[in-house]
């Protein structure tokens, strides 16, 4: 093992503190391109830990309804990932939070994926979360965002057995995603009660960071896991927000306090 | 052929599903190798097949059709099983699976509705809770099968995201999927999707190619076709026709694609002849995406072929030079739809008229007084309200 993965350390930072680290996702170009890079830069300087940027994708199969609707949006604007590359490269140094891509097999294996890795290190990337890629399908990837010193999340949920937890947790880097509901991306009112179990489950299998994400949108209901996940991930209660031309930086404060 | 035991036919196919859907991917996958070839599951498909859907369909060699191009045009009438297309065999191969695995529920995606109303069809016949996906733009579209469905005791849900089409359905039927995967199978109306579906939907349309080889013998002194043809979308019904013929390799294999209205820059649904590599909908294959990866929509007068994706095994019998690939214009489709009413007294679904609309425009590609075997995959009685916008427009009979 090299040094420790920016990802890792921003989350251990939080943590030190004594509060889970806040983890905000935001499709890129939402609600449009300027808005995006003040909100990101605001939520930078708000103190999030990790920024997570959603790669746009015509068909999100993840993604519940919130983020579905911000990304067809930005898809008629026409983003693109080199958009969301340069962005970040002119920014690359001034910013405090880790920095992941969160986005879908197609559009990065267009781009190419050894191409990506070098553009993504350069421009201040930290990692990436493929929510289609599986365990299967994924050890080329691994080995060339790797090589970089990018990390690939991995994403395990209330279905993941042990031994598929075990598979994940072996040379993951950066954090583990737990995603806390078997469904799509989405706030909801109340989660599961076996999360509580299999949470501590996925937490016992990874040596790395564990941020629980989908269906987290109140401050309440992220301190309810404080002990439990080492960082909460908030996505469509913060695009849901920030669509109604709320500010980014306003939303996290409870959640970072 | 059978994929790798990661999906793979050469470099096309695998499982590139969120892991939330990998334990009933992987479930399925099981069940796929222990209950399908099971004595029990075996037996009872067959007597479904044989009392439910009425298979073995005929193959009928077109008297007309074949004096007027100098060969001789085999059907293989899947137009004439129980409901009316080959979706049938497929649906009820997974609605007994389905059963077996202990699950009371099944759903599916449906653009034109074809796949729906078989869906809904085999779920009623066994007794399962069906729950079908349609694109709102196809609901629309397609009101009548929407009936038919919820006469079956399906629910009809109409998706509002996306392109609001077939694509998108699946996109819900994937969602729906992961949020009820302990109750529920997903009846996938094609060979797409996430390894072991492509494998899975080809088994159960093989019998398509199989009874064609073993008709055609019995009736040709043992000898084989020139040439199968069958339309291509995510290309089941070319699957099915295929499989049996694979091995014989002095039989070519022709896909027949939409090309759509052809003018330049259309869109179709070539996706084999014109798209390129890429991830969708849980399978790398062949698609029709932009530079950067988005999906392009698709079109095709036919319904059923209007899918941006196709099957993986379809992308490798192309890479490995085994099928060949062709596209066709809507017109040149509809000149097949006509000229087999007209000649031959069958209304083709426009899907399968692709194929015969193929075989007609290019007899001198095919061997004179040679055989040439085509899968009419449904009949055209669904396409009425396409055909007579088509002549309302054309204001005239149809040539």
């Amino acid at each position: 093992m090299g040094r420790e993965s920016r990802l890792t350390e921003r989350i251990k930072a939080a943590n030190a503190a004594g509060r889970m680290a806040v983890v905000p996702y935001l499709p890129f170009g939402y609600p449009d391109r300027a808005r995006f890079w003040a909100e990101f830069e605001a939520m930078d300087a708000a103190g999030a830990d990790v920024i997570e940027i959603g790669v746009p994708f015509s068909d999100p199969v993840a993604d519940g309804p919130v983020i579905e609707e911000a990304v067809n949006k930005v898809l008629e604007d026409g983003v693109t990932l080199a958009e969301i590359i340069a962005g970040l490269r002119t920014r690359a140094g001034t910013v405090r939070a880790g920095v992941v891509l969160m986005g879908y097999v197609n559009p990065f294996m267009q781009y190419g994926w050894e191409r990506l890795a070098d553009d993504a290190a350069a421009a201040g990337v930290h990692g990436f979360i493929i929510p289609d890629m599986p365990f299967e399908e994924s050890g080329e990837v691994r080995g060339i965002l790797g090589a970089r010193g990018l990390d690939l999340i991995p994403l395990v949920g209330l279905n993941t057995s042990p031994e598929r937890l075990a598979m994940y947790a072996d040379g993951a880097t950066g954090f583990a995603y737990f995603v806390s509901v078997l469904g799509t991306t989405g706030a909801r009112e109340s989660l599961p009660e076996e999360i509580f179990e299999r949470l501590a489950l996925a937490r016992k299998a990874f040596s790395v960071p564990v941020a629980l994400g989908f269906g987290i949108g109140a401050p309440e209901q992220a301190r309810r896991f404080l002990g439990l996940a080492d960082a909460v991930i908030i996505g469509s209660a913060l695009v849901k927000h920030v669509g109604a031309g709320g500010s980014a930086k306003a939303f996290l404060e409870p959640f970072l306090k | 052929m059978n994929p790798t035991e990661s999906g793979y036919f050469g470099e096309f196919g695998g499982r590139y599903v969120p892991e939330l859907l990998m334990p009933p991917v992987l479930e399925l996958t099981r069940a796929v190798q222990e209950i399908v070839p099971s004595e029990g599951f075996q037996a009872e498909l067959k007597a479904a097949l044989r009392d439910y859907v009425g298979r073995p369909s005929a193959l009928y060699r077109c008297p007309n059709i074949s004096k007027d191009l100098g060969l001789n045009l085999w059907l293989k009438r899947e137009d004439l099983n129980h409901t009316g297309a080959h979706k049938i065999n497929n649906c009820i191969g997974q609605a007994l699976l389905t059963r077996m695995m202990g699950k009371p529920r099944m759903i599916a995606e449906t653009g034109a509705g074809q796949h729906g109303v078989a869906t809904a069809t085999a779920a009623a016949m066994l007794g399962l809770e069906c729950v079908v996906y349609m694109g709102a733009v196809d609901v629309e579209r397609q009101a009548h099968n929407v009936r038919r469905m919820q006469l079956l005791g399906a629910t009809v849900v109409a998706v509002q995201s996306g392109t609001k089409t077939l694509k998108d359905a699946i996109n819900v039927a994937l969602k729906d999927w992961i949020a009820n995967q302990r109750t529920t199978h997903y009846c996938i109306g094609s060979v797409v999707g996430p390894h072991p579906f492509p494998q899975l939907v080809r088994d159960f349309q093989a019998v398509i190619g199989q009874e064609a080889l073993e008709q055609f013998a019995a009736r040709n002194m043992g000898g084989l076709p020139d040439a199968v043809v069958a339309c291509v979308g995510g290309g089941s019904n070319a699957m099915g026709m295929f499989h049996a013929f694979v091995p014989h390799e002095s039989v070519r294999l022709i896909g027949v694609e939409a090309a759509g209205s052809g003018e330049p820059g259309c869109w179709h649904s070539a996706t084999l002849t014109k798209g390129t590599l890429g991830v969708f909908q849980g399978v790398r294959t062949k698609l029709l995406q932009t530079a950067d990866g988005q999906i392009d929509p698709s079109h095709s007068i036919a319904p059923g072929l209007d899918y941006p994706g196709v099957g993986p095994e379809h992308a490798f019998l192309q890479s490995a030079g085994r099928a060949e690939y062709v596209c066709l214009n809507d017109d040149r489709a509809l000149n097949g739809f006509f000229t087999l009413c007209r000649r031959e007294g069958i209304i083709p679904a426009l899907e399968s008229s692709h194929a015969v609309g193929w075989v007609l425009d290019n007899p001198g590609l095919l061997p004179k007084g040679g055989h040439v075997v085509v899968c009419l995959s449904g009949r055209g009685d669904k396409d009425m309200g396409i055909v007579e916008d088509v002549l309302a427009r054309q204001g005239g009979e149809g040539k």
